[in-house]
């Protein structure tokens, strides 16, 4: 947190949480926080002709942890053509090497998401296992401020506490783990299925039996949900929902959206969802074989945008090489059958598994090209932005440098009609999807919906990111575009989205013209239940770790404190 | 056509990065321009002017030019990489990356080169009078997208991954050659006149190897299937037929299974 005053004088704000759009307005802060007017001697930013809006906030991407970095080390071909690892802007004024496209080191995470004004960042899989190294690279990336969310999805205790319908129980172990690991919320990722892979199967169906548990997926997401809501989380259970990446998966997708029909949220942190179901792209395809693959994403928005308690994020298809990295273990297996490339397989103990397998979305492959138009017809079909996320599920379906790629192609039919026209296989995308027939061009004030607002109410952050009023933190990012007189040249939306012209985080100026000028002061967050303690949950924690089902120490699994030095705590209370 | 002469003047502390040293760099300039471009030695860049004398005049395209190097590159990498036309002759031995991901042209070095040269070529001609060391025509670290198209001749012998992930082109080792020939190759053609060691054609997916010599070790994934004539780079000769690696998936055309395709000269 900075000390001092700023003001960013004259710019168009955009500001969804107190529905501002394009007012020319000034914004002070003071101290690392907004706040109502500075005194005259604040450093003045010109922001004139230029748009304001809050640091963007990133709810679902794979930017630390054991997956990431075993991607990294997979890859060293991501890093040959990467460009500025010598030549880097950030570099010559004196800041750390930047390399790597789809899995950047975390220095270029952090410097990438600073230029282009994000200030948050949930890293989405944690195994809480291997949590240590998560919180290390966590600290390791500069500027962002980050919280990883701990999977929950496979794990043994959670899976035989829901399979006698324990939810207390299930609760307790979740508090205690989110404290241990200095996790965030509850993540699931193929939910049994991840936990079938060890004996070689998977769960592809909602219904499907988990090996040796004796539990479904459905089972396990609805005790999950209810676990989250009987402890108020900051944010909802957290979805990748089973049978990713199939076709004709669509209907399983709003089956298991189904589930939080009739559920309510509580908590007190204005969070209104009780199910996020992330990289929604992957889950809304329909036909029966690659060859009749099609869009089903009006079927999948037609159900979201009439439930109210669920948010989705799109997980666009960026056309890129990229890699894919994955808790859904299984899921990797069939990708690396599918492309023959290289495939990295990982099991943490009791927990979770991983999969990582290089991707190509080629766009003179078909099926790629659908993928893409998926991803984007999920946006333009959906009627409220702020249940409505933009990511690229980083970087499974593409690295997160190309968000400003994406707004570009929600903002501009010329832009997408342009990628449209650059396919081989043109007609036939334009056969099995909707994109070629919608109109519907994004304004700036729902892509601040989309990238800050929502994601911030749908995390529980809503006082802290997403917005501009006095009180929150001063973060605050200034684009190069004229609300009044947009570009007719959509690449000019893209550019300006990528370098950002200011970038304050905290109150602190860390990007200036595009460029990287202070590594900021980067908090990591985490949620922190207070509840009486569960002796059954204490016994049988105890017990694992004593007992050898873990193969480690208890002393030693936990977190500690020098390994997230910069901490934003948000505290929980469960009443007994 | 034209001749741009470099003449070594200095030997580098640590290894010249000549990246520069291409006829598509060169091409429209002067020799004062010329020796103004850039090259890194360890961080810090220099310009080609601090290593060497330029004379002589560049062509206005990259196929009207060609450099001659007169005097030892033993410490200088990646001459001639990336470049798409005209020449480069090396009156001497090279570093690293000789004529990486070239595209066209042509490159011939007198003396030996070290590791990686032609790594992921996609075309031109590259020939080597002296020895090379590994790597020749190979894929980069990690990738699975090796030499794609052109030729690559070692007169002498080289030493390991020999057109690992090649997918076509042709490399041409005259002497002998140590361990993994096309490794998890999906094309091209490798010629050894010399002897290997072992680990030929290893998870090899598709594409040829000839062994004009003796192979010490086998791959136990190669099956003998027969017995042909054939005509290898001038020289004609029976080979024994093996297929392989038939640890590998391979692809079907035609209904058929295509195997790599092992030639290695029988014994008289």
């Amino acid at each position: 947190m900075a000390d001092g005053e700023l003001i960013v004088k004259g710019g168009y704000v955009v500001d969804p949480t107190r529905k501002i759009d394009g007012e020319v307005a000034d914004i002070a802060m003071k101290d690392g926080k907004i706040v109502d007017k500075v005194s005259s001697s604040a450093k003045v930013i010109d922001a004139k002709g230029k748009v304001v809006m809050a640091g963007g906030v990133d709810v679902h991407s794979h930017v630390a942890g054991p997956k990431v970095n075993a991607g990294r080390l997979m890859r060293p071909e991501d890093k040959l053509l990467s460009g500025t690892c010598r030549s880097g802007m950030a570099q010559k004024n004196g800041y750390r090497m930047e390399s790597g496209f789809s899995i950047p080191s975390v220095f270029r995470t952090g410097y990438e998401y600073g230029r282009m004004g994000y200030s948050f960042v949930m890293e989405a899989a944690m195994p809480p296992l291997l949590a240590p190294h998560t919180h290390e690279e966590i600290h390791d990336t500069p500027i962002i401020d980050e919280a990883a969310l701990p999977v929950f999805g496979n794990n043994w205790f959670v899976m035989e506490y829901l399979q006698k319908g324990e939810v207390e129980n299930t609760a307790a172990y979740i508090a205690w783990l989110l404290k241990v690991t200095k996790g965030y919320g509850i993540k699931v990722v193929n939910p049994g299925g991840t936990a079938a892979w060890a004996w070689g199967l998977n769960c592809l169906n909602l219904n499907d039996n988990v090996p040796y548990f004796e539990i479904t997926p459905a089972e396990i997401i609805r005790g999950l949900i209810e676990a989250n809501e009987y402890l108020g989380l900051p944010h909802s259970m957290h979805l990748h929902q089973n049978d990713l990446g199939n076709p004709g998966n669509y209907k399983g997708t709003i089956d298991a959206l189904k589930i939080a029909e009739g559920i309510k949220a509580k908590n007190k942190f204005g969070r209104e969802q009780v199910m996020h179901s992330t990289h929604l792209q992957f889950h809304a395809y329909g036909g029966t074989t690659w060859a009749d693959f099609n869009s089903k994403a009006k079927e999948v928005m037609d159900y979201v945008n009439k439930q109210k308690n669920i948010t989705i994020d799109l997980g666009c298809v960026t056309l890129d090489e990229t890699t894919t990295m994955t808790a859904d273990g299984p899921f990797e297996h069939h990708l690396h059958g599918l492309n023959h490339l290289k495939w990295t397989n990982v099991d943490v103990e009791l927990e979770t598994a991983a999969g990582i397998v290089p991707f190509v979305y080629d766009p003179q492959s078909k099926v790629c090209d659908i993928q893409w138009a998926v991803g984007l017809e999920l946006a333009l079909f959906a009627k409220d932005m702020n249940r409505t996320f933009i990511t690229t599920d980083h970087p499974n379906a593409g690295p997160f440098t190309r968000y400003p790629r994406v707004i570009k192609w929600l903002m501009s039919k010329k832009a997408r009609e342009a990628t449209l026209g650059s396919f081989k296989h043109k007609d036939k995308v334009i056969e099995a999807t909707n994109i070629h027939g919608i109109d519907r061009e994004l304004s700036l004030f729902e892509i601040a919906q989309m990238t800050r607002s929502g994601p911030a109410q749908c995390l529980g952050l809503k006082n802290v990111y997403g917005g501009l009023a006095p009180g929150m933190s001063a973060e605050v990012a200034v684009y190069d575009l004229n609300y009044k007189n947009m570009p007719s040249d959509p690449e000019k939306i893209e550019a300006a989205f990528q370098r950002a012209a200011c970038f304050i985080k905290s109150g602190e100026i860390v990007v200036k013209d595009g460029e990287v000028v202070s590594n900021g002061h980067k908090k990591t967050v985490w949620v922190n239940v207070k509840m009486p303690e569960n002796p059954q949950v204490t016994r049988d924690v105890t017990q694992a770790f004593t007992k050898g089902t873990y193969t480690m120490n208890l002393i030693n699994y936990p977190v500690r404190e020098y390994l997230a030095p910069h901490p934003y705590v948000i505290d929980v209370d469960v009443e007994a | 056509m034209a001749t741009v002469t470099l003449k070594p003047t200095k030997v580098p502390e640590l290894m010249f990065e000549g990246y520069s040293i291409t006829p598509d760099a060169f091409a429209g300039k002067t020799p004062a321009q010329i020796a103004d471009l850039p090259g890194h030695e360890g961080k810090i860049v220099m310009k080609l002017g601090d290593f060497f004398e330029v004379t002589g005049n560049a062509g206005d395209t990259a196929a009207d030019t060609n450099i001659v190097i007169n005097g030892d590159c033993t410490r200088v990498k990646y001459i001639g990489a990336r470049m798409t036309a005209g020449s480069v002759t090396v009156n001497g031995n090279t570093d690293m990356y000789l004529g990486g991901w070239m595209k066209g042209g042509k490159i011939h070095v007198k003396g030996n080169v070290d590791s990686f040269c032609g790594i992921q070529m996609q075309g031109g001609e590259l020939v080597v009078d002296g020895d090379a060391k590994n790597h020749v025509g190979c894929a980069y670290r990690g990738d699975w997208r090796g030499m794609k198209g052109g030729t690559i001749r070692i007169k002498g012998s080289a030493g390991n991954d020999i057109g690992t992930f090649m997918l076509g082109g042709t490399i041409i080792i005259e002497k002998d050659a140590f361990i993994h020939v096309s490794t998890h190759a999906e094309g091209g053609t490798v010629i050894i006149k010399g002897d290997v060691e072992g680990r030929v054609g290893g998870q090899m997916v598709k594409g040829d190897m000839y062994v004009l010599g003796k192979i010490k070790f086998m791959m136990p994934g190669y099956q003998k299937v027969g017995t042909v004539e054939k005509e290898v780079d001038g020289t004609k000769a029976t080979f024994d037929h093996y297929i392989g690696d038939l640890g590998e998936r391979h692809p079907k055309s035609k209904g058929e299974i295509i195997y790599a395709n092992l030639y290695l000269k029988a014994a008289a």
